[in-house]
């Protein structure tokens, strides 16, 4: 498995209302490797969402560099390509939908890469089916739920055959069931098919669900590590005003207590393992 | 004084092949002082019935009055009936248009005719109750804040026209954990120094669970559950049927107690969840 996403001291800078030059993005280290699924948590006004937009040349480096499959975002000649490679998915599902017939949106991508119509309706059966999608493909999408639209949003990606899934906070206009739906379809999508998942989101139950999770503050990467490790740094978290999942802080509380418990709960499951066995 | 349903239904394009009753025959009435919570999943209703509290959505069939008067009677006494009910919808930061924060705020304060004195007085109370410093953002552009600043802004733009009732839909959704958690904390300072009704619709059972005197709970269309959040989250089948989720805390209280740890499985704060699993792990020992 090679390197699929490499970033290298790659700054962006904008200009603030007064004319400063703030930095979103500070000097940024970064490597995916393909097939891994990678959550990125922060603060808002962390970088989160400006990293999420360089992945696929939205925004260019103003210093430094990001290589996607080793081509380079600072290259114009790459940028269609590198835009098949990864598709985006973003927060608000209304923003990304351009037709109006799920079937019709699906196939918009594959239609502008200028493929034989058969090879369309092949690729939009399988990316509707890859999500659960399929009975909608004749329905309205102004008519579907917040989670049916954001699985409708990932199909149009996988109707471009991209090898990577970057999605920008997927869950935060969506209810319980909806952000469920949504988190499930992209874990058997990682699960069956081995795409690389770059998933950022503010509730850490989705992030626990990730290889790893990448924590990001002020425009740095602060620490990147496995959701154990992460969730163990309840103080650090916390600190940076995130949160931590339910039953990694009863942990730590009940440690406090002088409870015995391992250092490494971070669902609720591990915890009943551990306070009974 | 209150807001009263009766027997409302709104039915949403009617004698089309898109018909569709969003809310169906809601009896309901919220007391002056109460704040609570509409949860229910997309599609239950909950938009549609808070939409009614202010007249923005006229019943197909059925009454909205605010303090006994009727909210789409044809007489001056309805309009001013409407205007005790200030609405904040979801991501109010959209609304935002003017120059600076304070001309924003102050829009709402203006079309109602006040002195510029009383106005200026409405805007920095407004400001205050948010947490925005008069003197460091009155000037500023409203469009160079961060996403929790910005909705403090939309916030206090309705907060100023001094409504006896505030309805806020989704006002935690997409911020991050600290702005959700200061959102909440200011609704919750607002309500308690000047005793405004709160009307809140949101997704999240936690917060909910700790903000909330009284709980309503829609499914289908109608109120499945209506108490308060102790008593709404004893009933895990009604809000299974419902698609609400119980708070994470009372979830793995229940799932200790199913495992044969002998603790209060109804308790709904991290807190008294940490005492309770303390104590029952010291009576294990002693056995």
């Amino acid at each position: 498995m090679g390197e699929f996403i490499k970033i290298e001291n790659l700054c962006h800078a904008y200009a603030s209302s007064q004319d400063e030059q703030v930095l979103a993005l500070d000097h940024i280290d970064l490597t995916i490797t393909a097939g891994e699924f990678v959550a990125v948590i922060g603060t808002n006004g962390s970088g989160k969402s400006t990293l999420a937009k360089h992945l696929n040349a939205l925004l260019l480096p103003t210093s430094g560099d990001c290589l996607i499959n080793g081509l380079s975002t600072t290259q114009p000649e790459n940028l269609w390509k590198i835009r098949q490679l990864v598709g985006m998915v973003f927060q608000n599902p209304d923003n990304q939908i351009v037709a109006t017939v799920v079937e019709e949106d699906v196939a918009f991508g594959p239609e502008n890469l200028g493929l034989p119509p058969a090879q369309i309706v092949e690729r939009v059966e399988t990316a509707l089916e890859l999500v659960g999608m399929s009975d909608y493909r004749l329905h309205g999408p102004h008519l579907l739920s917040g989670g049916q639209k954001q699985r409708v949003a990932i199909a149009g990606a996988l109707a471009m055959q991209s090898q990577c899934l970057v999605l920008d906070e997927p869950t935060a206009m969506l209810d319980p069931l909806g952000r469920q739906e949504v988190l499930q379809t992209v874990k058997e999508l990682h699960a069956s098919s081995g795409m690389t998942v770059v998933y950022i989101t503010h509730f850490m139950e989705e992030a626990a669900a990730a290889d790893r999770i990448v924590v990001m503050g002020a425009g740095k990467v602060l620490y990147s590590g496995s959701p154990v490790e992460v969730f163990s740094q309840v103080a650090l978290l916390k600190e940076l005003g995130l949160d931590v999942p339910l039953a990694a802080e009863i942990a730590k509380r009940l440690r406090e207590n002088g409870i015995d418990l391992p250092e490494n709960i971070i669902t609720d499951e591990e915890l009943a393992v551990a306070l009974c066995p | 004084m209150s807001i009263s349903l009766k027997n409302v239904t709104y039915t949403y394009m009617p004698k089309t092949p898109f018909e569709k009753t969003a809310i169906d025959t809601i009896n309901l009435e919220i007391q002056r002082g109460e704040f609570v919570a509409i949860i229910g999943h997309t599609g239950s209703g909950k938009s549609t019935l808070v939409q009614h509290l202010n007249g923005i959505l006229k019943p197909t069939q059925g009454t909205v009055t605010v303090d006994g008067v009727d909210l789409h009677d044809k007489k001056a006494a309805a309009k001013a009936a409407r205007s005790k009910v200030g609405m904040v919808f979801q991501y109010p930061e959209h609304q935002l248009f003017e120059e600076t924060i304070y001309a924003d705020i102050a829009f709402g304060p203006k079309n109602l005719g006040l002195t510029e004195d009383e106005i200026d007085q409405r805007v920095k109370r407004a400001m205050n109750f948010v947490g925005l410093d008069f003197d460091q953002y009155a000037q500023r552009s409203p469009f160079q804040l961060s996403g929790g600043q910005m909705r403090r802004v939309a916030i206090a733009g309705v907060i100023a026209l001094e409504p006896e009732y505030l309805i806020l839909d989704e006002p935690s959704a997409g911020l991050d954990p600290r702005g959700r958690d200061e959102i909440f904390q200011e609704i919750v300072q607002l309500y308690q120094s000047s005793g405004i009704t709160v009307i809140l619709v949101s997704h999240n059972m936690e917060d909910v669970a700790k903000m909330a005197t009284r709980l309503i709970v829609m499914n289908g269309g109608k109120v499945s559950l209506d108490g308060s959040p102790l008593e709404v989250f004893r009933e895990p089948e009604k809000l299974k049927t419902a698609g609400v989720d119980v708070p994470p805390v009372t979830a793995l209280l229940r799932l200790l107690k199913l495992r044969g740890l002998p603790i209060d499985d109804s308790l709904l704060t991290i807190d008294e969840a940490v005492a309770t699993i303390t104590t029952a792990l010291g009576e294990r020992k002693e056995c």
